[in-house]
């Protein structure tokens, strides 16, 4: 679990290059990120993870942190 | 690394250009005079197989490879920009069903997309608002089990003949995306002409008046129209217009090569003259430069990289500039010949230039590549 937050932190960094990401940060309310952002995390965690996101997902709180990302990932492998 | 087609992609784009050469090639001309394709043209592309290219294998399409959709636009691209635009926006429509509809919506409407029964077109531009998405001035409201529509959108391509159409508008102050049938109520269509290119793309203006929607036709949530659904429909679509450009380009080549070789000037053939041969040059590398681009973005789609995005960026922006400089030459070496309709060369000029307009503006391009480099470097 904690290499996956390693694995979620070193994607982020991408877009947050000046900024040490903390677990349970808004990620979407620092301002950062473009409009092409949120498709290419999904992308990111498709290809990483190898879980498909799909339309039940997509509710930006999935989306907001690590902490929630990690989460969505661990509940689609559970499930 | 290998940079080459399987030996399947090859055979499919060898029957790509069998198929664009018989049907389409001969009539793009005319069809781009009447600004309109004939549904024979229509129902054997949907005969074919094409219309379902994009659509997965699960709900009956042919669930073909980036690459592989990339020839057949190439294809298309090279005998008609028109033709080839109702991949775009069909497939825009078709993937955002399959990516982020319900298990009922594509249950319902990709089977039938990919037999080509449904034509899907995308309903995102309107008078007021074209680069600024986000401000779309379309309501949709719920009340009572259904979605209220109400706006207007422009230059909707194939909206004239499409039977189902992605709409975005704003809900509860948030972007979200809408399946709209042709037949809903309140929905009226109006054909726009006269556009300089891309004549017979047969795009239309829609007006929603108290539009009545099921709500089961929005797709995916409130607020995801555009970070979810749009831009996996746009991505496809940035894509696929690429694609078309390296067409257009690739017959401007080919047709100023045959000319230069047949046009007698000062005693001897223009192909012997520098500034032909630079010309050509130069359509050749920009040409093939284009087309790895493209064929590194399709490659990115295919393995689902989060980098896919900005390539195919980074390919549309390049294929349609190129395109037009292409073009511009091809003229040129056609001199009075290439300004007029008895050769295809002006036809592709003017599909050329709206290659910088669709799927976002030359500018937009500048703006995420350079804001993309700014955040990497």
């Amino acid at each position: 679990m904690e290499e996956d937050k390693i694995k979620i932190r070193k994607f982020l960094s991408r877009f947050f290059r000046k900024r040490e990401l903390q677990d349970d940060e808004d990620i979407f309310s620092l301002g950062f990120v473009n409009s092409l952002f949120a498709m290419q995390l999904v992308m990111f965690i498709e290809k990483e993870f190898g879980i498909h996101v799909d339309n039940t997902d997509m509710d930006l709180k999935n989306f907001s942190s690590i902490n929630s990302i990690n989460q969505l990932i661990q509940g689609k492998r559970v499930a | 690394m290998r940079i080459e087609l399987t030996r399947e992609q090859m055979e499919h784009q060898e029957k790509f250009r069998e198929f664009v050469t018989d049907e389409i090639a001969e009539g793009a001309g005319q069809f781009d005079r009447e600004e309109k394709i004939p549904g024979e043209v229509i129902k054997k592309i949907s005969e074919k197989g094409y219309l379902g290219s994009m659509i997965s294998r699960e709900y009956g399409g042919m669930g073909w490879d980036s690459i592989t959709i990339g020839l057949l636009n190439e294809e298309f691209g090279k005998a008609c920009s028109s033709v080839r635009s109702i991949l775009t926006v069909h497939g825009m429509v078709a993937l955002a069903i399959q990516r982020w509809g319900s298990d009922e919506q594509k249950d319902y409407w990709l089977p039938r997309m990919a037999k080509g029964e449904v034509i899907g077109a995308f309903g995102l531009t309107e008078p007021q608002v074209g680069s600024d998405a986000k401000s779309v001035e379309t309501t949709a409201i719920k009340a009572d089990g259904k979605y209220i529509l109400n706006g207007t959108k422009k230059w909707i391509t194939m909206g004239q003949i499409a039977d189902l159409f992605l709409i975005f508008a704003q809900c509860e102050g948030k972007v979200t995306a809408f399946l709209v049938p042709r037949d809903a109520p309140g929905l009226m269509i109006k054909p726009l002409g006269g556009l300089v290119g891309m004549r017979a793309s047969m795009t239309a203006e829609l007006k929603m008046e108290d539009c009545s929607i099921d709500e089961v036709n929005i797709i995916g949530k409130i607020g995801t129209g555009l970070s979810h659904v749009a831009l996996s429909s746009l991505d496809y679509g940035r894509y696929t217009v690429a694609c078309g450009c390296i067409g257009i380009a690739q017959a401007c080549l080919e047709q100023s090569i045959r000319y230069s070789r047949e046009r007698i000037q000062f005693g001897q053939p223009i192909r012997k003259y520098q500034s032909i041969q630079k010309m050509i040059t130069e359509m050749v590398v920009n040409t093939e430069a284009a087309r790895l681009l493209c064929q590194k973005a399709g490659y990115l789609r295919d393995i689902g990289d989060p980098d896919s995005i900005m390539q195919v960026w980074t390919a549309k922006y390049f294929a349609s500039i190129m395109v037009n400089k292409v073009a511009n030459d091809a003229v040129q070496i056609h001199g009075a010949n290439g300004c007029s309709r008895e050769y295809p060369i002006e036809r592709y000029m003017r599909d050329a230039r709206i290659a910088e307009i669709i799927e976002g503006t030359t500018q937009m391009h500048e703006i995420l590549i350079s804001s993309n480099a700014f955040r990497n470097y």
